[in-house]
């Protein structure tokens, strides 16, 4: 199908773009790679009366680090970032996920911002923010705010972004990872939508940090402590159960617990075979 | 700023194929309507128009992406390729579309025009893939006719040819 009719503005500054998201508030709606906004568009889920294409904002497409962060701007496109040569090293665990997210064509346009400002349970990026523990630069006239993963996405398609803001980057802590990272996911086809993802990393003291996608109704995180390995695989069955899951036409929420229990494990010994 | 109210009709110029041309669309013309019906390349062709199957694929300034996940206003000034620009002088087919032919990769031909285009940036970017890789591109696509083998060996034996290497 097509999209509803709108009006289309390209912004050429971000101060241009917070002045008409105050204006226009929920009407607006923000274009970067579009690979998510589009085919909602074009399926008329989402009908914007505005349209703002941020794509060719230049402060807004930098890679860069600040402290202790990996600052990503939000028009870096998700094969950029794949393609940056510090990937391995700085963000060790985004390296192995990134490869996962959509395909090769729809990672050439679509952003890293995008996906976590979608915000989809089962999808890669907002999971990886959630298990790193990143957090999501929100801009407004009245201001700028940062918030953590879990403040951020606060359920299914659904953030704690308000009508006026935008998303101007996003950040993860750099290093996580390097002891041991994994992620793996189950799809129909190589890129579709995940209907399970798990990613693992080792913390700096030992521990394992688990991350699910596609079980709840956001991306959902735990500690094992790595002393009990005995009681691993029953510290995660419990984690599925507290999920719980949901059921849609893909799979029923049995079945994404049941991937989880006898994923998990493989991932985690993964990132803990990768520990070097 | 650019603004393109939801009534206008605005002069939109690309480069496709090597060539500049200007046609008119509105705000919500997609990129793929927008080469079909405003500048009649038909060579790119349209499917699901949300993302999944991949027949609507060409180059936006360089790299593969969905044309119906674009739009026209906001591709202007930019470098398309399509399927149309690839045969050589007098319409001679290039290395990727002979193996095409020659390993039975296409039946309606109707997913063929993105597949081309997906795998003529892949193998501008990395001229030696796995077949894994070749896979994992393949993977943007859906193709209803041929099943996916002879795609595969016909972009391996592409790429070999482009290296140089008898096929
Ligand atoms: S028509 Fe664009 S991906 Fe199907
Ligand atoms: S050749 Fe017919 S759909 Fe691929």
């Amino acid at each position: 199908m097509k999209p509803r009719p709108f009006d289309y503005v390209r912004a050429d500054s971000v101060a241009e773009v917070l002045e008409l998201l105050a204006r226009h508030g929920e009407g607006a709606r923000i274009l970067a790679g579009g690979q998510s906004l589009m085919a909602m568009m074009n399926l008329r889920l989402v009908q914007p009366e505005v349209l703002i294409d941020i794509s060719r904002i230049a402060e807004l497409g930098e890679i860069r680090i600040v402290g202790d962060m990996l600052e990503v701007g939000a028009t870096v496109t998700q094969a950029r970032l794949e393609a940056w040569p510090k990937l391995e090293e700085v963000a060790p665990f985004i390296a192995r996920a990134i490869p996962w997210v959509g395909h090769f064509q729809t990672r050439n346009r679509g952003t890293v911002c995008g996906s976590i400002a979608h915000a989809d349970p089962s999808s890669e990026l907002p999971l990886s923010l959630a298990l790193l523990e990143g957090e999501v630069v929100l801009r407004s006239c009245r201001g700028e705010r940062c918030l953590k993963a879990p403040e951020f996405q606060t359920g299914m398609l659904t953030t704690a972004r308000e009508a006026d803001e935008m998303i101007t980057a996003v950040r993860f802590p750099i290093g996580v990872g390097r002891k041991g990272a994994a992620f793996r996911e189950v799809a129909r086809r190589h890129g579709d939508f995940a209907i399970v993802g798990i990613g693992a990393v080792v913390a700096g003291d030992g521990n394992i940090r688990l991350g699910v996608g596609g079980v709840s109704d956001r991306p959902r995180t735990i500690t094992l402590p790595r002393a009990d390995e005995s009681d691993l695989q029953d510290r995660i069955e419990r984690f599925a159960w507290e999920l719980g899951g949901y059921d849609d036409i893909h799979a029923s929420a049995r079945y994404r617990r049941d991937i989880l229990r006898r994923l998990a494990p493989r991932v985690i010994q993964e990132a803990l075979q990768c520990n070097g | 700023m650019q603004r393109v109210g939801q009534n206008e009709r605005v002069p939109v110029t690309i480069t496709l194929n090597g060539r500049q041309v200007t046609a008119l669309a509105t705000s919500r013309t997609l990129l793929s309507d927008f080469l079909r019906q405003a500048v009649g390349a038909t060579g790119t062709h349209v499917g699901c128009e949300h993302g999944v199957c991949g027949c609507c694929t060409v180059m936006i300034d360089g790299v593969a992406g969905r044309s119906c996940l674009a739009l026209a206003v906001q591709v202007d000034g930019c470098r398309i390729d399509t399927v149309e620009g690839l045969a050589g002088e007098g319409g001679a087919l290039n290395a990727l579309q002979r193996a095409f032919q020659a390993n039975h990769a296409l039946q309606c031909g109707f997913c063929t025009p993105g597949i081309l285009m997906s795998f003529t940036d892949l193998l501008a970017r990395n001229p030696s893939p796995t077949e894994q890789e070749v896979r994992e591109v393949l993977g943007g696509h859906i193709c209803r006719c041929t099943g996916y083998a002879g795609i595969v060996a016909a972009v391996l034996q592409a790429a070999a040819e482009m290296r140089g290497e008898a096929a």
